[in-house]
């Protein structure tokens, strides 16, 4: 029979009383947490910024000195061909007149057209590579990085394409046995991806600044949140005039350089 | 009706049977052991209490799910911490978390691949303790 007016009321209203008792103390007495797990990625809180950018004293940059593509290279299991024609690099070393060739003329100073700069992904507020990938395996995050899922790339070679900037290498071969020493820390790449920098992406998730950052022992590099003042990058900005490489091309490039 | 070639095709279906149903009879009654899953890893000892980050027949069935939705955690949204069903906190790293117990990955997750003919490709870039030298 089915239950009266009155009955269901009753039922209704137990059930909802219900719904304010606190969860059942002996179900949630066994859920306590395994201390023996870390709780957090690593040691120290994640670092998190609104918009990331680094900039790059150039005239400190001491000649002939790579220890940032060294602890970059070493940190990300950057294979080493020994071959231009297969080069992969994260970070590297270009002329001036390379990397900013609207600007640079023959009437520069001698040291400055020698000069040797850093170049790196400018993980740009309008990532031309971002917009032509087609699986979406090449991403902006919400604080600016652009970063790459290798997982998703099916090394179609577009965003190579469509970077002004020379940032990305493709694996023509299988990396792995060209790595001098593993770190087990960080993945390899396989053949046939895309890789680039990453910021250090997986640094800054356990706290630290980015390898290339702290290798500099001439504190060319100079990271953080560009949309706080008082950041290590923005003081450093604050200085004096800086430039942004080929920024007519509306990429919007986050590694400012000061000449 | 006639059937041209008779001979041939009867002679050609059956040897397509016989080819086909092949790995049926010829694995009939025989039993493949289940591997041999070794759990006696130094990280595994050291454990107060023996658990997996969820509960082992959940594990064994979900794993790969699991790690897929770790790896989207990780990689597209910067979340690297999971939190089990029964409230424990995990930090999300493959060769972190899982391969800092399960370090011997060829005598757990390898043996049990084969067995079921699965081909992961994880190992194509992730690092496994093994190799590292």
């Amino acid at each position: 029979m089915a239950p009266t007016r009155r009955e269901f009321l009753k039922i209704a209203g137990v059930s909802a009383a219900g719904l304010l008792l606190p969860p059942w103390a002996p179900l949630a007495a066994g859920q306590s947490p395994n201390p023996a797990v870390p709780p957090a990625a690593g040691p120290l809180p994640a670092l998190t910024a609104r918009r990331w950018a680094m900039a790059v004293d150039a005239a400190k940059c001491r000649p002939g000195c790579t220890d940032c593509i060294a602890a970059c290279h070493a940190a990300h299991n950057v294979p080493d061909f020994k071959n231009p024609k297969d080069d992969i690099h994260w970070i590297a070393l270009e002329k001036v007149g390379h990397v900013f060739p609207a600007e640079a003329h023959s009437a520069l100073p001698e040291p400055l057209r020698a000069l040797a700069l850093p170049v790196l992904c400018n993980h740009c507020q309008n990532p031309p590579c971002v917009r032509v990938c087609p699986t979406k395996a090449t991403f902006k995050r919400a604080d600016g990085i652009v970063m790459m899922d290798y997982h998703r790339c099916i090394g179609c070679r577009f965003c190579m394409a469509a970077c002004p900037y020379g940032s990305r290498s493709m694996n023509y071969r299988d990396p792995r046995p060209f790595i001098a020493k593993l770190n087990p820390e960080f993945p390899t790449r396989t053949k046939g991806v895309v890789e680039k920098c990453n910021f250090c992406e997986e640094r800054l998730a356990r706290g630290l600044f980015p390898a290339c950052v702290l290798a500099c022992k001439e504190k060319v590099l100079s990271f953080g949140d560009l949309e706080e003042p008082g950041s290590e990058v923005r003081r450093v900005l604050e200085r004096g005039f800086s430039i942004q490489r080929r920024p007519e091309l509306g990429t919007g490039p986050q590694v400012y350089y000061r000449l | 009706m006639k059937l041209h070639d008779r001979g041939r095709i009867i002679a050609g279906i059956l040897v397509f049977l016989i080819a086909a149903t092949f790995p049926f009879w010829y694995g009939k009654g025989r039993t493949i052991a289940p591997p041999d899953l070794k759990l006696d890893t130094p990280a595994i000892a050291q454990l107060s209490r023996k658990l997996c980050v969820e509960p082992t027949p959940y594990m064994r069935a979900n794993h790969m799910k699991l790690l897929v939705a770790w790896r989207d955690s990780a990689v597209r949204n910067a979340n690297r911490s999971y939190r089990a069903a029964d409230g424990r906190l995990y930090t999300i790293s493959l060769t972190g978390t899982c391969l800092g117990c399960h370090s011997n990955k060829t005598q757990f997750c390898d043996r049990c691949h084969d067995y079921a003919g699965a081909k992961p490709n994880c190992w194509s870039c992730h690092i496994t303790p093994e190799e590292v030298r």
